[in-house]
């Protein structure tokens, strides 16, 4: 179902990330070159330091790149200001982190509208949708619920909801099992897994384990701010 | 977007409902302070003006001599006034609507074994007008009794109480520094005067009979002169000094001997007076406000510090920055106006109370309250602008990270 006439949505060109300055600089990233397609699936992996969390906060437009260009549906975003990026990462982009971050002491539903309020959606749309987008997750009947009132993969199901409900682009998920056990973990991976299928939904997921890294259908390896090619595993009947 | 901010400001405040108030503490007594002080001014202002209104507002007072307290202020030192120079002022200077001479003379009023001591004064009919004093009973002079000098008195109200107590003194004879008065009239009390005096303690008789009877020469020691209504009391007041220099001969290069009192000159010297006390205590009442402001930005700090990861998660998601200093302004404008709010209603408590225990009048200025409550929340946009922007400009990445 893959194939290469699929959009181009993501291409990373020469993008460096350096920081300090003078002697005390210190590279993060030297130069990667990277392309996601509409509807993949692609898992981020290596060691800490590796550089993988600076190319997940450049592809997340929460940070800018030293040097290279970042092509967002042919846009080049590598330079924009600030209110440029957030305009960017309100329309195109959902998140979804470790820590869960959600708001303390607001409810799921609340939590949910949180990216509709700042999409200026008109309140009665935004309790069908954020109400549609807890359904989706499993979490229908937990709308009144804080986060403090829900357990861990609850909680994360809620990120996820709120990371899905503006209908984003590309949904970047930083080591979204971290926290949870296994079995959280895959109800977490077969959520992501039906987006991405159902929905035709780019997830770009950074994580450690090997297990979760196996949902995707693409892994890139992280080496010394570096893409290691080698280990750049395509589905079959694909290249990249 | 600003109405869901303004929601969301409410809830934040809700949360922390004891910071709150302990943090618009400062703002509460700055405006209470303010508004209090403020409008028991406006009270005090009132009704020191409500009292030279019952001396009577458009009255000129005439005296010999150089002022009231100047060298050579005594009012006997300089030649005084003659019958000549009344009717001079009352027939030349227009826009006058009465014209009353009169002569004090301090002395012993006796009703049979009581004794008072107090001011008798010499007049026409035409000082109850000129000093708005009304009748309680009996009746004013006639003009015959006027003209022949005759023994007949009005009593003010203390000395009625002191001479005559319950008793209706109505045709009663008193003597007045040794001659016998007929009492015909009483005058209705008008209490004490702004400088603590007892306006109704005097006794007021025809000037002739004062004059011929009692000090035996025919001086004018000072002409109540009452300006018509709308007429500018300056220009009256003018008028008069520009005719008694004639009369009295005094060349262009001399001092008046004589000088004019404008009630309306002197009303707006005392209110003013108290406008600018009124105004002083409200700036110390501003420098509160301050402090309050600076608690409140103290506070926002805090909360910015607190809920930084909150800010992360708003800006990761696509939130602007203008989004989010919205928010935490809001915020602080918000609370600030809680605290007006509830300034102004202790200050207005605290007015209606004051101005009971002073026995001043409540005198409720919408446009001080209104000033009070934008200005608190003035204060809110000044102090919460440097922690909401600080909030505005956190790193999303770092934001996120905080514990």
């Amino acid at each position: 179902m893959m194939d290469q006439s699929l959009a181009t949505i993501i291409e990373l060109q020469s993008i460096t990330k350096v920081y300090g300055t003078g002697s005390a600089a210190m590279p993060a990233l030297r130069g990667i070159d990277l392309t996601i397609r509409a509807g993949e699936f692609v898992a981020v992996m290596g060691p800490s330091g590796s550089g993988k969390s600076t190319c997940m906060n450049i592809l997340g437009c929460l940070d800018t790149p030293t040097s290279g260009s970042y092509l967002f549906e042919g846009q080049n975003v590598a330079s924009l200001s600030r209110d440029q990026l957030a305009l960017v990462r309100r329309h195109y982009l959902g998140f979804i982190f470790q820590g869960f971050n959600l708001l303390n002491r607001t409810s799921a539903l609340e939590n949910v509208e949180l990216p509709l309020i700042y999409r200026g959606i008109p309140v009665a749309e935004r309790h069908r949708r954020a109400r549609a987008a807890l359904a989706s997750v499993g979490l229908a009947d937990r709308e009144r619920h804080t986060p403090g009132e829900l357990s861990g993969g609850q909680q994360q199901r809620v990120a996820i909801a709120r990371a899905i409900v503006t209908d984003p682009t590309v949904l970047l998920a930083d080591e979204p099992t971290g926290n949870l056990d296994t079995a959280r973990s895959r109800e977490v991976m077969e959520l992501l897994t039906a987006f991405n299928r159902d929905r035709g939904l780019t997830v770009i997921m950074v994580t450690h384990e090997p297990d979760m890294a196996a949902y995707a259908k693409r892994q890139i390896h992280f080496r010394d701010g570096l893409i290691d090619d080698a280990d750049d595993t395509v589905i079959p009947g694909r290249s990249a | 977007m600003l109405w869901e901010t303004v929601i969301l400001a409410f809830r934040e405040i809700r949360r922390n409902v004891m910071r709150s108030s302990l943090t618009i503490l400062g703002i509460v007594i700055g405006v209470a302070a303010v508004i209090t002080l403020v409008t028991l001014g406006r009270g005090a202002t009132a009704q020191v003006a409500a009292e030279i209104a019952s001396l009577g507002s458009n009255m000129l007072q005439i005296r010999p001599g150089q002022g009231f307290r100047g060298p050579g202020g005594a009012s006997g030192a300089a030649k005084p006034f003659k019958e000549k120079d009344v009717t001079a002022i009352a027939q030349q200077i227009a826009g006058i609507a009465a014209v009353a001479p009169l002569t004090m003379r301090n002395g012993q009023v006796i009703a049979g074994n009581v004794n008072w001591s107090t001011n008798i004064t010499g007049s026409t009919t035409e000082y109850l007008f000129v000093r708005s004093w009304s009748l309680a009973a009996g009746r004013s002079f006639t003009d015959s009794e006027l003209r022949a000098g005759k023994s007949v008195c009005i009593l003010g109200a203390t000395v009625k109480k002191e001479l005559f107590g319950d008793q209706d003194p109505l045709g009663a004879r008193v003597r007045v520094s040794g001659i016998t008065c007929r009492v015909i009239g009483l005058f209705a009390a008008k209490g004490q005067s702004s400088g603590g005096n007892d306006q109704d303690d005097f006794l007021l008789m025809p000037l002739q009979t004062l004059q011929r009877r009692i000090v035996g020469n025919d001086d004018i020691s000072a002409i109540f002169v009452s300006a018509r209504d709308g007429v500018s009391t300056a220009k009256v007041r003018e008028d008069i000094e520009q005719l008694l220099r004639e009369r009295r001969r005094i060349g262009a290069n001399q001092a008046d001997d004589f000088f004019v009192r404008d009630m309306q000159e002197i009303m707006s010297t005392l209110t003013g007076t108290t406008r600018i006390l009124t105004a002083l205590l409200g700036a110390v009442a501003a420098v509160s406000l301050l402090v309050g402001g600076i608690g409140i930005m103290n506070i926002m700090l805090v909360s910015v510090t607190e809920r930084t990861r909150e800010i992360g998660i708003r800006l990761a998601i696509g939130a602007l920055e203008k989004d989010v200093l919205l928010q935490f302004l809001v915020e602080s404008v918000v609370l600030s106006s809680f605290g007006g709010l509830f300034g102004i209603a202790f200050g207005l408590g605290a007015a209606a109370l004051g101005a009971r225990a002073m026995d001043m009048p409540f005198i409720f200025s919408p446009g001080i309250v209104a000033v009070a409550f934008l200005f608190s929340g003035g204060v809110g946009v000044v102090f919460g602008f440097f922690p909401a922007r600080k909030a505005a400009r956190l790193d999303p990445i770092d934001a996120l990270r905080h514990e």
